[in-house]
């Protein structure tokens, strides 16, 4: 049996910054993961990926990424994720310090 | 020191103007990140967790006080005022604006320095021993080599489309301090009757098939160094595994062919090339060498440094672990240390620079390096001037007396910055030197070499690390291997693995269970971790760490 999909959000690094970003239901990029657009449907986040991938100069290397459903929006479920939303450990750069 | 001239000088201003170009082209959409990847790779820049990377080479490992102070500018004005030196003797910055990088490069460009070659499957920076002209041991200055094969590489027309990177190192001397048995070709300065040589080593590599190098030719006259070098990347570009990226790189291919087979189609291939290199290279040489003439050194009464060294114990502990021997008496080798505990290893501010960059002027006849372990050198310091060198290093927060011991630790950037990182490696080495420090056990441990990588790649060099820290990814939790009795020294050893990993949480308690074990099991004060390690076998080490095992298999 094909394992059933978990949820997904399209994340990427903006082109000029470098940083990450997640891709909304209204086709822009968002700096806040929990504002990203929660993708429950394989079919359909494919789609979605497709499309995000067509805006190639606003980012690079979009890809789906897991993310559980929350009240506040999506959020990561792996430490990878997690870190891509805050910024490294040893400094408080990147988005932890925005 | 060697200078540009005005063919290295037009060369990498056409290449910045060239990048340029296609970073234009890259932000205007004509070209897209699949076309754009391979041109900014061949110009050091990576995309990464959180930001662009900019890797700017430090060929050899050498610097002068200009240089980092332009290294100190770009990290002000185009990043977040520091920079970050690797494994590699390169400095990355870790948060350069896609826009703002050509200008960057011209920065460097301006100060003879570039990030060319730095990613890529090509020849990669040449590294050498970081104390190269300074130290009491050294049969010859191995960075003139290092600068002929970094022109020979740079731009090589056959070389710019390898089957994987390949990396090169130089030393001059026996006690190999640029870790030449783990390089795709590794290059021992040897003398044989009275004439200066090469040993040439092949197929070294960490990564996640860690090999150790083999003896290709045991001695390489001078003047056939870049036709062999050549012969031997040639052999390497055909046989190599471009099907397989993992299988790709020399030491794979040395491994699947056997190194008989390998040297015979390097001979052969290199009785071909030899009469097209009609002695430019030599003349060229020859220009380097008079550049890496050593500075004339001063003489003077070192009666200060043996007054200081006498009275002040700060002073005294500092001298003993972070001077080596100079090869004029009167001077010493001085490694200031970028691993003050619980900061970033390799991390140094812009005012470190600056810092580092007057001492280097004032005190060090303009020279500085980096070291394969993260820390700054200053090669040429008489020992008459070493009181106000310390006195300023301390000024600048970088006179921790600590290299070669617990805290020394190599760090690769781990997932706090990399894209292939696997799990966290900097937070685990900030806590370990934390942790030894509080215990107050680091001078009682003594020497010991712990290096830490993020992944498999081995940026950290955890394989020859006395003890090596692997960060991988197990079900989605931060999981730390351990291995033991690694060496990076002249007869290089691959470390074993001691068993199953740790969580993030017990790493460090892990850590002190061993070096609390080792001081019980050492036979005296002397013998280091390594000795001891290698007298008793793996056995009462594994017992430290896997109590709860020792205590489940007694019962």
């Amino acid at each position: 049996m094909p394992r059933a999909f978990t949820p997904k959000v399209i994340t990427a690094n903006a082109l000029l910054e470098g940083d990450a970003v997640w891709f909304t239901e209204d086709d822009t990029w968002t700096r806040d993961m929990a504002k990203a657009e929660l993708l429950t449907d394989e079919a359909h986040a494919d789609l979605r990926l497709l499309e995000a991938n067509a805006r190639k100069h606003e980012i690079a290397g979009a890809y789906l990424a897991d993310a559980a459903p929350t009240p506040n929006g999506p959020a990561p479920t792996h430490f990878r994720e997690a870190f891509r939303t805050r910024g490294p450990s040893n400094y408080a750069h990147g988005k932890q310090a925005e | 020191m060697y200078k540009y001239t005005e063919f290295d000088q037009a060369f990498v201003r056409d290449r910045v103007a060239q990048f340029r170009g296609q970073v234009a082209r890259r932000i205007d959409g004509s070209l897209t990140e699949d076309e754009f990847k391979p041109l900014r790779l061949m110009n050091g820049l990576y995309l990464q967790l959180h930001a662009y990377m900019l890797r700017v080479a430090i060929p050899y490992g050498t610097l002068n006080s200009g240089q980092m102070r332009q290294l100190a500018l770009i990290a002000d004005r185009w990043d977040k005022g520091y920079g970050h030196f690797t494994t590699r003797q390169n400095i990355q910055y870790n948060w350069p604006e896609l826009r703002d990088v050509p200008d960057i490069l011209d920065a460097l460009a301006d100060v003879e320095m570039h990030a060319i070659q730095t990613s890529g499957n090509t020849v990669r920076n040449v590294t050498a021993d970081h104390f190269a002209g300074a130290s009491a041991d050294e049969i010859a200055d191995p960075r003139p080599y290092a600068e002929l094969l970094r022109q020979w590489s740079t731009d090589h027309p056959e070389f710019q489309f390898l089957p994987r990177k390949f990396k090169i190192a130089v030393t001059g001397s026996p006690e190999d301090r640029a870790v030449t048995k783990a390089h795709d070709i590794g290059l021992r300065i040897v003398r044989q009757d009275g004439q200066i040589g090469f040993q040439v080593l092949v197929g070294g590599g960490l990564g996640r098939t860690p090999m150790i190098g083999k003896v290709l030719r045991d001695f390489l006259p001078v003047d056939d160094l870049l036709p062999y070098v050549e012969a031997v990347v040639s052999v390497w570009n055909l046989l190599g595994r471009r099907d397989n990226k993992f299988k790709a790189r020399i030491k794979i291919t040395v491994h699947e062919n056997g190194i008989e087979s390998i040297r015979d189609l390097v001979e052969d291939r290199f009785a071909g090339i030899r009469p097209l290199f009609t002695g430019v290279d030599q003349d060229l040489l020859a220009d380097i060498t008079a550049a890496f003439a050593p500075p004339a050194f001063r003489k003077a009464s070192v009666a200060a440094y043996e007054k200081a060294y006498a009275d002040k114990p700060a002073f005294r502990a500092w001298a003993d672990t972070n001077l080596a021997a100079h090869r004029d008496p009167d001077h010493a080798i001085v490694s200031v240390s970028l691993k003050k505990p619980g900061q970033t290893p390799g991390d140094a501010t812009s005012d470190q620079m600056r810092a580092l960059a007057d001492l280097a002027e004032r005190f060090g006849h303009d020279e500085l390096r980096i070291s394969h372990e993260q820390n700054v050198i200053l090669p040429h310091v008489h020992k008459a001037d070493m009181p106000a060198v310390y006195a300023a290093l301390r000024e600048a927060d970088l006179a921790t007396a600590n290299i070669g011991l617990v805290s020394d630790i190599i760090a690769c950037p781990g997932m706090d910055y990399c894209g292939l990182a696997t799990a966290r490696s900097i937070p685990v080495a900030q806590q370990i030197a934390t942790r030894f420090e509080d215990l107050k056990l680091e001078h009682e441990i003594g020497p010991l070499k712990i290096k830490i990588s993020g992944c498999i790649n081995a940026c950290g060099h955890h394989h020859v690390g006395h003890i090596g820290i692997l960060g991988l990814d197990r079900a989605g939790v931060e999981n730390y291997q351990i291995t033991l009795g690694g060496d990076g020294g002249a007869d290089a050893v691959v470390g074993e693995r001691a068993g199953p990993g740790f969580a993030y949480d017990e790493v460090v308690d892990a850590i002190e269970r061993l070096l609390t074990s080792y001081l019980d099991l050492r036979e005296t004060e002397d013998e280091t971790f390594l000795d001891a390690y290698r007298r008793l076998g793996a056995t009462p080490f594994k017992a430290a760490l896997y109590p709860e095992k020792e205590g489940r298999d007694a019962a």
